[in-house]
């Protein structure tokens, strides 16, 4: 149990490159946190200087108010979760889970106690005498958690502990992790890419590019209010539509219509500062069948040829090509946009009873009040300042 | 199928050639040390009259004997201290990043290449004016140094091949530096260490340059020193016979060593460490 704040913390290189800058966010007891982003972000840095395995060039980590920054990773009393799992191969999964136990110089009946109980939790009880080797992915992977978990610790961080899943394993443990950490309530730091265990893991996600942070905030914060184009594009899969915008009197031109200024896009071009093209983004499920549509909502609608349709079963994506240039930017391709390549790509989420057929033409609705302006140069979200 | 019964068929023919071309020497050798003396040069492959005066007659020879301790000795410490340092030395090398670093790994191998020959005289001179000529030290000293390079290229390529992670691992487990080392590292590099220790133990084992150079009597003098001073029972005589015989005695321990290690060469001892 444990809060664990990181102060204005840095991390430069001796060759001057600066991983993690400024990084500043106080997690709380029982907190469950993400750092998401893509690679090289620099949140793989930040975990390893909480856990002590990196120094911290600038600012100071306290947990419970304690600084932490000389301390070795033995005196933290953290555990971690390797995305190799890390196992000791020469041991038995029973020696494995025991490891820190053993260290801790405890005694040999509350081990054994303690490794029982945990291997019970992880449904490790019959393979306790086999090694590493011997077991599946997802048994290891539930070794390197259970040698986590037996010692009680302060707080766990994870370093993409389910990257080396295929991707059913990973959704089942998706769920148990979540499910351990409520129960055992033990703070939790969280490092991965994916932006789908991202949402559905943290109660907090710390976005970073580039060794800064883009946004903190509950996942569905991050989705409805990114701060900017680069939140925008990394959180939600599909990832949200981003099309070339032109702001002109009352109106904002776009490829799938016009939409005239009120509400909050009103209040958003009238900021200051504010180009007259800008970027605007639209989320798929923002769409729907016009033919669906029971009353005439507010909302624009726009008539384009299906290229290609995805039956998800709850729902169905059709894509479209606008005869528009893509929104190229450097906020997008961070984020793990595709490259679009020719033309703007469209995807609209559509109720499954939607007639939409591939190569026929549809008439869509979108909702005007969910679309999102964003400044072409610094990616900063315009109706969200 | 009868392509691949010729080409079987080749290959036993190239292995029983290339057998043949490294066992028939050490064969003959065998051969020669159970012949009777009179029947040395009768050319008979196999020994028309069998004895093993031979070896009785070496192992009378209270030189070879203390040849034989000699050897055992100098060659088991000086394994045993190329190995303790090398583990370090190897381990940092592949770890750590420390200033000199390079130049540590140059030194090394530019000793592992050094000409032993020219070392000889100065080596003489330095071990008379420091008394250590003519004792185990003496010969410890330079087989350790010519060891150590050995140990730390070989070992250090194994300690590269374990995942850095289960360090960081077991750091974050509570372990000291040294308990990581010693409780996770050198568990996984001990089939390397064995592979190293018997390289180790077979180049003091076998160096005659340095042993017959730095000693002048049994008292440091190693068993293949020892043998180039046999001398024949009479003037007239070849000691080929006690030579055969001591020669087979001292490939022995050689032999049984690599068949009794081999066994601890496990390969594949880190698989299952990671993802795999």
């Amino acid at each position: 149990m444990a809060e664990i704040v990181l102060d204005h913390v840095t991390k430069r290189y001796a060759d001057g490159t600066v991983a993690v800058d400024d990084f500043d966010v106080r997690i709380a007891d029982q907190e469950f946190v993400i750092l998401v982003g893509p690679s090289g972000c620099g949140k793989s840095t930040t975990l390893n200087m909480i856990a002590g395995l990196e120094d911290i060039t600038e600012g100071e980590l306290r947990v419970d108010g304690r600084r932490m920054n000389e301390r070795a990773p033995r005196d933290r009393d953290m555990a971690m979760v390797f995305q190799s799992y890390a196992l000791y191969p020469h041991m038995t999964v029973r020696e494995n889970i025991a490891f820190p136990l053993k260290l801790a110089k405890m005694g040999k009946a509350e081990i054994g106690e303690r490794v029982e109980r945990a291997a019970g939790l992880l449904d490790l009880a019959p393979y306790l005498d086999r090694k590493p080797a011997a077991l599946s992915g997802g048994q290891r992977q539930r070794v390197a958690m259970g040698r986590a978990i037996v010692r009680d610790p302060k707080a766990f961080l994870m370093d993409e502990p389910l990257s080396n899943l295929d991707a059913k394993l990973r959704v089942q443990m998706r769920t148990s992790i979540s499910r351990l950490q409520k129960s055992l309530g033990t703070t939790t730091v969280y490092v991965t890419h994916d932006q789908t265990e991202a949402m559905t893991l943290g109660d907090r996600i710390v976005i970073m590019r580039a060794g800064l942070i883009q946004q903190i905030g509950p996942p569905q914060e991050l989705y409805d209010h990114p701060r900017n184009l680069f939140v925008a594009g990394f959180i939600g899969s599909p990832s949200m539509n981003v099309l070339p915008a032109r702001l002109e009197e009352g109106l904002l031109r776009t490829p799938i219509g016009d939409i005239p200024l009120r509400g909050r896009l009103r209040r958003a071009a009238d900021g200051p500062d504010v180009p007259r093209d800008v970027i605007a983004g639209i989320r798929p499920e923002s769409f729907e069948d016009a033919s669906l549509m029971h009353d005439a909502e507010e909302g624009g609608t726009f008539t384009g040829t299906v290229d290609l349709l995805e039956s998800m079963g709850p729902e169905k994506l059709a894509y479209f090509t606008l005869d528009t240039g893509a929104v190229r930017s450097e906020h997008l391709a961070e984020a793990g946009g595709e490259e679009a390549g020719e033309g703007c790509q469209l995807v609209a989420q559509l109720d499954p009873k939607s007639g939409a057929r591939r190569g026929e033409a549809v008439r869509l609705w979108y909702d005007t009040q969910a679309v999102h302006l964003f400044h072409p140069e610094t990616g900063e979200n315009l109706t969200e300042r | 199928m009868e392509a691949g019964r010729r080409s079987v068929s080749g290959w036993t023919v190239a292995n029983v050639v290339v057998v043949l071309y490294a066992m028939v020497p050490v064969l003959w050798i065998a051969s020669l040390s159970f012949k009777d003396p009179s029947t040395f040069s009768d050319g008979s492959f196999i020994p028309r009259k069998w004895t093993l005066g031979n070896y009785a007659g070496i192992f009378t020879n209270a030189d070879f004997v203390r040849g034989l301790v000699n050897s055992i000795g100098i060659g088991l410490i000086s394994t045993f201290v190329a190995i303790v340092f090398g583990t370090m030395a190897a381990y940092a090398v592949a770890r750590l990043a420390f200033p000199g670093k390079r130049l540590l790994i140059g030194v090394s191998l530019l000793i592992a290449m050094f000409p032993q020959i020219s070392l000889v005289s100065p080596l003489f001179q330095i071990e008379r004016a420091l008394g250590l000529f003519n004792t185990w030290a003496g010969l410890i000293l330079p087989y350790i140094t010519f060891a150590l390079p050995l140990t730390i290229y070989t070992l250090s390529a194994f300690f590269r091949e374990i995942p850095w992670e289960l360090e960081k691992a077991a750091k974050m487990d509570g372990a000291t530096p040294f308990q990581a080392f010693w409780q996770v590292i050198v568990p996984l590099a001990a089939p390397g260490m064995v592979t190293t220790a018997i390289l180790a133990f077979i180049f003091c084992w076998n160096d005659f340059l340095f042993a017959i150079s730095l000693t002048s009597s049994d008292a440091a003098r190693t068993a293949p020193a020892t043998i180039s001073f046999f001398t024949g029972s009479t003037q007239f005589e070849d000691p080929t016979g006690s030579i055969s015989a001591a020669a087979v005695v001292i490939t022995i321990p050689i032999v049984i060593f690599v068949l009794f290690f081999q066994r601890r060469i496990v390969a594949g001892l880190t698989s299952g460490a990671v993802k795999g």
